[in-house]
């Protein structure tokens, strides 16, 4: 099915479909390429990083797989020896593992005959390498670093706070939309105005009454503050003037009273937005850091970008984990993204009317 | 099933005034149509009742009971709306339910009321669907039955007819007329269209420009209207108005039609000689009479419907004037007719007014 509809997508011309290409098809073919190449290379070189080792890492020139020198055992060693493809004086070209370097002279041993060692120039050997997936850059951090703490502290932080605000914004929304008071206009007005104020700006009054609640070091610390945001109230109620007055009203007449109305008739039916809201709200939560980094100052209560960002030291980081660790933070959003965007085109308002 | 009244009602919106001071009192079990033009404020008059407005001024009792500041959700009256304003998330039995589980009815009771109303609309088959799959007509049945589960006090519809095309209107018209029968409840409904009030209503409310113009039951609107703003509004065609200018009222009231000067062989006491008056005629009360004419016209245009005909004629200093005739009629665009009043069905409203001075 999904492969019916790419081909017939891929098959679509300016002209019709199976028309010869027009060059404005060439054009946004071309388009769309350097689209998905800006938007999805980064992504694509962050998942291939981060299955290389440290050293494959801070090779030069970088490869694009993550290559790692291959390893033996050779009877009568203890440790794993690297191996190497050797050209030797006689012409002959054997893979043979590296025992020890001596300036610019390597001592070599064959892995298949360990009793015949060799003396070989630096530059006359080159390391055998294959294709390998450094998992540990997964497993260490998960393991060492408590970062299944740091997760579920973000997956905590980003449901409950998703679902505080799709509550409480539509709550406004619903005020917003539906009921005519004096001070309506203003209202509304003063919910778009503070769009205008940047969270730089607030930090620290906001910070202060934290402090002054006793919620530093609590992930509430980092929900509450942002749960009511003016993007969703003005998202939400949008679309709830959308609705048919008459369906409010139908309800009222129906001895629905304001709460049954607002759970039962205009929630379902802005799902649309929902969605939209929960997408955006969890993409923010989770990808939040300036503020959680200023309330949160125990590692137990660490969310993952937070976490992260202790990988990145004075002197040097720590860049194999970072990287994986972010692919691990990317999974999440991917997820969401790939669940929730049919709510975005689907479209409920007005199936009832007319 | 109960009585309202409504006592100088009035409701403006900011300096608009849209009610002015409505008084009405409707019967148990009556079938109350609002009909005017739109904008005449029967819709406003309806939600007022429906208490989705608050009016401005003045009392609404429902049983005797004083609702005018009670909420919709209190009054326990009932309203399908003109768009349906179904649930769309919501199935059809859903929809139906909504009214009752808010009234905190025991789920058995529920699903038998619903089974009831569904089965008196015959919508059984569609419980389980959702409105967007059903057809207008469908939609239009879901809408009354989520009226009818509830056992409201009052029915109020608001234009339920009119997203239905012309063959399912006359249909549903007539279930209407066939529901208020069987349920017997108190019913008020509003339209724009004469021939839905006519044939739905016990009494019918006339309304222009936010005041009543005449309540009464459709006949006697039809027959003896007050004004000629009703003559005008209620019979289709409408009827014919001729401007006329009084010359003598001495037992047959002799006028001047046009250029020409008719008796009209109908005493009407009162009337000054050189009064402008608006002679109301219907078209049913015309007759083609060759030798005992009063004017002659000349035929614009002939509708021939098969069982009648209409024949649209026009004379020099008057409006187009519409005739009906029973049967196929021998008469054709261009000919020159003469045409009879039948004095006895002759209305005559004051030229400036419109009030009716004499009525048959």
């Amino acid at each position: 099915m999904a492969t019916m509809r790419l081909s017939s997508l891929l098959g679509q011309r300016r002209n019709g479909q199976g028309r010869p290409l027009h060059w404005t098809d060439v054009a946004a073919y071309i388009y769309l390429a350097v689209g998905v190449v800006l938007m999805f290379g980064p992504v694509l070189w962050l998942v291939m990083s981060s299955f290389k080792t440290q050293s494959a890492l801070l090779e030069f020139p970088p490869s694009a797989l993550p290559f790692a020198q291959v390893e033996v055992t050779v009877p009568g060693q203890s440790q794993k020896l690297p191996l190497f493809r050797v050209a030797l004086p006689d012409g002959t070209v054997r893979e043979l593992a590296q025992l020890r370097r001596i300036g610019l002279i390597a001592q070599m041993i064959d892995p298949a005959d360990p009793s015949q060692q060799f003396r070989v120039a630096l530059d006359k050997r080159e390391p055998v390498r294959r294709i390998a997936l450094a998992t540990e850059n997964y497993s260490e951090p998960l393991q060492r670093f408590a970062f299944l703490r740091f997760l579920s502290n973000s997956v905590f932080v980003t449901v409950v706070a998703t679902l505080i605000t799709l509550l409480i914004n539509s709550m406004a929304a619903y005020g917003l939309a539906v009921y005519q008071f004096p001070g309506k206009q203003a209202a509304t007005l003063a919910v778009i105005g503070t769009l205008m104020i940047p969270m730089t700006i607030i930090l620290v009054p906001v910070y202060l009454v934290v402090t002054e609640l006793g919620l530093t070091n609590s992930l509430w610390a980092v929900i509450l503050p942002g749960a009511a945001t003016p993007t969703g109230v003005f998202l939400l109620r949008q679309y709830m003037l959308t609705l048919p007055k008459d369906l409010i009203e139908a309800a009222r007449m129906d001895k629905a009273s304001e709460w049954q109305i607002y759970w039962r008739i205009v929630m379902p039916l802005t799902l649309p937005a929902l969605a939209v809201l929960a997408i955006f709200s969890i993409m923010w939560r989770w990808n939040e850091f300036l503020w959680p980094l200023a309330v949160l100052t125990k590692t137990e209560v660490y969310t993952l970008q937070i976490a992260l960002n202790a990988f990145q030291g004075e002197l040097q980081t720590q860049w194999h984990y970072l990287l994986a660790m972010t692919v691990v933070t990317l999974i999440p959003v991917a997820l969401v993204f790939v669940f929730l965007q049919r709510f975005i085109t689907t479209g409920i308002g007005s199936t009832g009317m007319k | 099933m109960a009585e309202l009244k409504l006592s100088g009602a009035r409701k403006s919106f900011g300096t608009i005034d849209v009610l002015h001071g409505i008084d009405l009192a409707v019967k148990d079990g009556e079938f109350i149509v609002f009909v005017g033009p739109s904008g005449c404020g029967k819709s406003t008059l309806l939600r007022v009742i429906a208490g989705l407005e608050n009016v401005t001024s003045g009392e609404i009792h429902i049983d005797g009971e004083r609702v005018t500041h009670l909420p919709a959700s209190e009054r326990g009256l009932a309203m399908v709306f003109q768009s349906y304003a179904l649930y769309p998330h919501m199935s059809v039995a859903k929809n139906m339910a909504f009214a009752l589980e808010n009234m905190g009815l025991k789920p058995a009771e529920i699903e038998a009321r619903v089974a009831r109303a569904a089965a008196m609309l015959r919508l059984t088959d569609y419980l389980d669907r959702k409105p967007k799959a059903l057809s207008g007509g469908q939609r239009q049945r879901v809408a009354i039955g989520r009226a009818i589960v509830r056992d409201p006090k009052i029915f109020l519809f608001d234009e339920p007819l009119s997203n239905l095309d012309a063959e399912l209107r006359v249909a549903t018209r007539k279930e209407l007329a066939a529901l208020h029968a069987k349920l017997g409840g108190t019913m008020i409904y509003v339209t724009h269209d004469q021939v839905e009030a006519m044939t739905l209503a016990d009494r019918i409310v006339v309304l222009k420009a936010g005041r009543i113009e005449q309540v009464g039951t459709p006949l006697e609107l039809y027959n003896r209207p007050a004004n000629a703003f009703v003559a005008g509004f209620i019979g289709s065609p409408r009827m014919n108005f001729l401007p006329a200018v009084v010359i003598s009222d001495d037992g047959a009231l002799r006028v001047t039609v046009g250029e020409r000067e008719v008796a009209l062989p109908r005493a009407a006491s009162g009337l000054v000689a050189g009064t402008g008056v608006t002679l109301g005629i219907r078209p049913e009360h015309i007759d083609v009479a060759p030798d005992t004419g009063m004017l002659t016209v000349t035929v614009d245009l002939v509708e021939q419907l098969g069982g009648e005909t209409y024949i649209y004629a026009s004379a020099p200093g008057l409006p187009q004037i519409t005739l009906r005739q029973d049967g196929q009629s021998q008469v054709y665009r261009g000919d020159a007719v003469t045409i009879r009043f039948t004095a006895e069905h002759l209305h005559i409203f004051d030229a400036t007014t419109g009030a009716a001075l004499v009525r048959p």
